[in-house]
């Protein structure tokens, strides 16, 4: 049996960690958590996550950044904002788990073949590119990306009677001005000023 | 008043098309004639904010900018489009020097952008513009004996709930009532589809569904009735897979209320999408027809 420490040592957490949160989730309360557990009783996914909402306030607050942003629940937020409108702190907990889940983007830490920070990655790509999204184009990519034929295969049904019905297209979604679209787009920096 | 700019956003151009062909001659026939922004982009949905909060303000803001030189609102039947559409705007007007910046770079793209544009769900509309009262003159077939269950969902109430009430918000279930329809006491109005959770993760999306539907049918619904395309369509598809995981079946039609709004309009039965309906809506036209 492996032993393992479950206790950090001052040194060993990311002091920093509370003030990038704060900075880019624009809410400010964070500290003011009481630890009440409002956010975990109102969450509709709780019962799946690994940490409820509560202990991730809790990580922010005193550093324990890897925790966090390795956790799957952040991605298991379905951004429902019951929290957020409950939280007698006042704390924007929904922007929050957003925030975190950018940082997990950034620092590639999220779980890997975990079809939720694929999907939002190739969404985002697709939106990026052509202003609009495609639900079959996107579904596929899912699937591949995620390395989920199986998942694929199961979808048939639902896709055959979206089809019955003339709700798939199989068009590729663009809109006329993707030129704009980019410019808005482009990092400050490249934009050789 | 203002017009507005109809933003149909991606859904309601494919999956969704009944909740564009029904909300469209709904608003038509109530004075409001809407027509659709030219060349609007996506407003990035909840995953462009995993990504990139920035620039999926800066997206929202190229919409935004693009009905500011109509000088309409934005119209957004999808509710994930109307948060999303809301918060970018919330965000650009905060006067933050990251606000600025993204301003800075619309306006470079020839696609400026000056804080002019409200967002508006139709429900919003329904009820501080055309009003209850209104509705209930206009209506031609009253839908007596239908019960429904309203379901609000998550985006279209909260965080930005300046119409109704985030945890059991009732204007849908008012709207319903003065098509004659009978809302029924549901409970779980606002509990979480689980929105594209339900797409990447199924069981999960099984589990909470069949919270929903069983709290309908325990209610006696006979259909449920939504606002937002996500929503419909993860109750509609979902229900096959929550017979084979929880051994019930269930068989209830999922609308959009401008579907039902439009069959007590008066309007055509066959141009308001019901042919688009995964589940069998023959038990809910006998009902309508024999008046409960």
């Amino acid at each position: 049996m492996e032993i393992q420490r479950k206790i950090k040592f001052e040194e060993e957490l990311a002091r920093d960690f509370l003030d990038e949160i704060k900075l880019m989730s624009h809410c400010e309360e964070i500290d003011r958590c009481i630890q009440c557990g409002t956010c975990s009783s109102s969450c509709p996914m709780a019962v799946y996550m690994d940490h409820p909402p509560r202990k991730i306030i809790a990580f922010i607050k005193n550093g324990f950044k890897e925790e966090a942003l390795k956790s799957f629940t952040i991605w298991l937020c379905s951004s429902c904002y019951t929290c957020q409108v409950r939280c007698p702190a006042k704390i924007k907990i929904t922007d929050v788990m957003y925030a975190l889940k950018r940082k997990a983007i950034q620092e590639k830490v999220y779980p890997h073949q975990f079809a939720i920070p694929v999907l939002a990655q190739e969404m985002q790509r697709m939106i990026a590119k052509n202003g609009r999204s495609s639900e079959l184009w996107l579904i596929l990519n899912l699937y591949l990306k995620s390395r989920n034929p199986w998942g694929l295969l199961k979808m048939a049904p639902t896709g055959l009677a979206l089809l019955k019905t003339g709700r798939m297209s199989l068009k590729r979604e663009k809109i006329k001005n993707t030129k704009q679209l980019h410019q808005i787009l482009k990092p400050p920096k490249e934009e050789g000023q | 008043m203002k017009e507005y700019a109809y933003y149909p956003g991606c859904s309601l151009k494919g999956n969704a098309k009944h909740y564009e062909e029904s909300i469209l001659p709904v608003f038509k026939e109530l004075g409001l004639a809407l027509e659709e922004m030219d060349d609007w982009n996506c407003c990035g949905a909840t995953a462009y904010f995993s990504v990139n909060d920035h620039m999926a303000a800066a997206i929202c803001g190229r919409n935004l900018s693009i009905a500011e030189k109509q000088g309409k609102n934005i119209f957004a039947p999808c509710a994930g489009c109307y948060l999303t559409l809301k918060k970018s705007n919330q965000f650009l007007g905060n006067g933050s020097e990251e606000a600025q910046k993204i301003l800075a770079s619309l306006e470079k793209a020839n696609c400026s952008y000056h804080g002019q544009v409200e967002v508006k769900h139709p429900l919003e509309v329904l009820i501080q513009d055309v009003g209850l009262k209104t509705i209930q003159s206009k209506v031609q077939n009253p839908l007596t004996g239908l019960k429904v269950a309203c379901y609000y969902g998550c985006q279209l109430v909260r965080p930005f709930t300046e119409f109704d009430d985030p945890d059991y918000p009732e204007t849908l279930d008012k709207v319903m009532e003065a098509i004659g329809a009978y809302p029924v006491e549901y409970s779980a109005k606002t509990k979480c589809c689980g929105g594209s959770l339900t797409g990447t993760m199924q069981e999960v999306g099984a589990q909470l569904n069949f919270v929903l539907l069983k709290e309908a049918k325990r209610k006696g619904a006979d259909v449920i009735v939504t606002i937002c395309p996500l929503c419909q369509f993860n109750l509609e598809i979902i229900q096959d897979k929550v017979a084979r995981s929880f051994q019930e079946k269930f068989a209830i039609p999922i609308l959009y209320f401008s579907q039902l709004m439009g069959l007590a309009l008066g309007l055509n039965k066959y141009d308001l999408g019901f042919k688009r309906s995964i589940i069998p809506l023959d038990p809910m036209w006998e009902k309508i027809q024999r008046g409960g």
